[in-house]
């Protein structure tokens, strides 16, 4: 494994030399590490790219980590993971996802990801996007996960991307069966020429079925992002969508959710808010004895933690 | 000992609110600022944050002129100020923000410590964000527990009993009671209330942008009281 690989994966993941449970690291499209554990397989595709990650029914508190690193540029990685969690199981998922140019090339990691998360399972995802090296090239991290959930499952995904990386666009959809419920906390920070867009679209088909969707993000020097949000309720649901985006510079942000209901006890609702760090925040926090960057800081930190 | 000397302010409208403002706060003691609404009292507590600054005038910290200081140097130098209207954070905990008031971590004990002073049950609160999810109530609570954590030697709280309820109220009181015999806390309290006035040492009315009145409680409240008496316009029924 490579120095840079280790490097991306200690800020992308709990790496520490190993991992706890099952992994897979992918490390410029090819494998550079696996490890499976009696409940958790990890099979390579044949037609594909890829591989099958197969959680057997009642796991618990188990992890399987998946980082994908891409060390240098003129690397277009492009790969297809299919998860499926069996019934009643409860995991956390890591899938940390570093690129790396030291050139003018493009360094790019593009992952497909599809959930089948069975019935009454819990997966918590947690994804964690950096960028890294002193090249020129870009750093593009291209994300799409379809996510499907059964009756009774919760799929809870973190996703985080605060450095580094200059292109990204991330698509995520779901359906939602009855009593299932889907959580997805997103948290960006751009800066300089960067751009990150992001689309969600989540079907709520099953009676009882949710969606929580919450965007904070940080938009700052020429950087651009762009959010979409659709949430459809086709049945009795409950969809809240939440996009929160501090601007400074010359940035630009923009917000377009989407709300459509189809069935009269959907209740859909979303929120968003752009807008500078207000004054007065700074201001309280210098009263604490912060210089004015210091509660800068603070407050971005804190409002993507 | 915190000095005022001859204060003048008036609004980017021209306004004159202060109009030449002078008095002194001597070390460990507990000075209340009343008067009428209008009479300049937020501004004089902004302008001793450092959040305002005077057209004319000075103020000194222990001899040192601090006038031309700005907010986060006065903080340092040991002022520290309560909101009157508390402001809100989206990411930031009630930990976080006691703990950046404390300067470093505190134990959950300690946490425990400085909310129940204020009302509120730590393990209920202290993962919570300052945000809009809490009440105005709430809130003021938190800004004035930030206050009481940090170690400074001069507290100015504006009106901390605005948004708090009754049973807050009294808990309120202990509290200013209890940091008024320390030896090391000198407290400038803006207040309107009759029980925050009972529990100061020194009053100082400010009314027309002038100091009206500033002497011992026990010389300006029972004025205060008859003049509210007299008030003909809304009679208050002692």
């Amino acid at each position: 494994m490579e120095l840079i690989t280790e490097k991306l994966l200690g800020a992308v993941s709990d790496w520490s030399g190993k991992f706890a449970g099952a992994y897979n690291i992918r490390e410029n499209g090819l494998c550079a590490g696996r490890a499976v554990t009696e409940n958790i397989d990890i099979v390579t595709k044949t037609d594909k790219p890829g591989i099958d990650i197969k959680i057997k029914p009642h796991t618990k508190n188990e992890t399987v980590s998946i980082p994908a690193c891409v060390t240098k540029g003129d690397v277009d990685d492009l790969v297809y993971n299919d998860f499926y969690i069996g019934e009643d199981a409860d995991v956390l998922i890591v899938a940390g996802c570093g690129v790396h140019t030291d050139t003018h090339e493009t360094a790019r990691h593009n992952g497909i990801h599809r959930f089948f998360l069975g019935k009454n399972s819990h997966v918590v995802y947690r994804e964690k996007h950096i960028g890294t090296g002193d090249g020129d090239g870009n750093r593009t991290i291209d994300p799409v996960t379809e996510a499907f959930l059964e009756e009774g499952a919760v799929l809870e995904i973190e996703s985080t991307q605060i450095k580094g990386v200059d292109s990204s666009f991330r698509k995520t959809k779901a359906v939602i069966e009855e009593n299932a419920k889907l959580i997805i906390r997103e948290a960006i920070m751009t800066d300089n020429k960067q751009r990150a867009d992001t689309e969600f679209e989540v079907e709520l088909k099953g009676e009882n079925s949710g969606a929580d969707l919450i965007s904070r993000s940080v938009a700052k020097g020429c950087s651009v992002q762009n959010y979409r949000s659709k949430i459809i309720g086709n049945a009795p649901c409950t969809g809240h969508s939440e996009c929160d985006a501090i601007i400074a510079d010359n940035a630009t942000v923009n917000a377009a959710p989407e709300l459509t209901a189809a069935h009269p006890d959907a209740q859909l609702i979303h929120e968003a808010a752009i807008g500078k760090i207000a004054g007065e925040q700074i201001l309280k926090l210098r009263t604490l004895g912060l210089t004015e960057e210091e509660a800068e800081k603070k407050i971005i930190e804190g409002f993507l933690k | 000992m915190l000095e005022l000397e001859n204060i003048k302010w008036s609004t980017p409208d021209g306004d004159e609110i202060l109009k030449g403002v002078s008095f002194v706060v001597p070390d460990n003691r507990l000075v209340a600022i009343t008067g009428p609404n209008g009479g300049g009292k937020t501004t004089i507590a902004k302008l001793i944050a450092g959040i305002e600054k005077p057209e004319s005038g000075r103020i000194l910290l222990d001899g040192e002129d601090i006038t031309d200081a700005n907010v986060t140097e006065r903080a340092l130098k040991g002022i520290s100020y309560a909101f009157q209207q508390p402001v809100r954070f989206k990411g930031l905990t009630v930990r976080d923000l006691i703990e950046l008031s404390a300067g470093g971590r505190l134990s959950e004990d300690r946490l425990c410590g400085v909310l129940s002073k204020v009302g509120l049950c730590a393990r209920e609160y202290i993962d919570r964000e300052v945000s809009g999810a809490l009440s105005g109530g709430e809130i003021k609570r938190i800004e004035i527990a930030t206050v009481l954590e940090r170690p400074s030697r001069l507290a100015v709280f504006d009106e901390p009993e605005a948004g708090i309820d009754l049973w807050s109220f009294s808990s309120l009181i202990s509290v200013f009671e209890e940091l008024r015999k320390k030896q090391d806390k000198t407290l400038v309290i803006i207040s309107h209330q009759e029980r925050i006035l009972s529990v100061a040492d020194e009053i100082v009315v400010i009314s027309g942008g002038k100091v009206k009145e500033h002497g011992s409680r026990d010389k300006v409240l029972p004025s205060l009281l008859e003049e509210e008496e007299r008030c003909d316009v809304c009679p208050k029924i002692r």
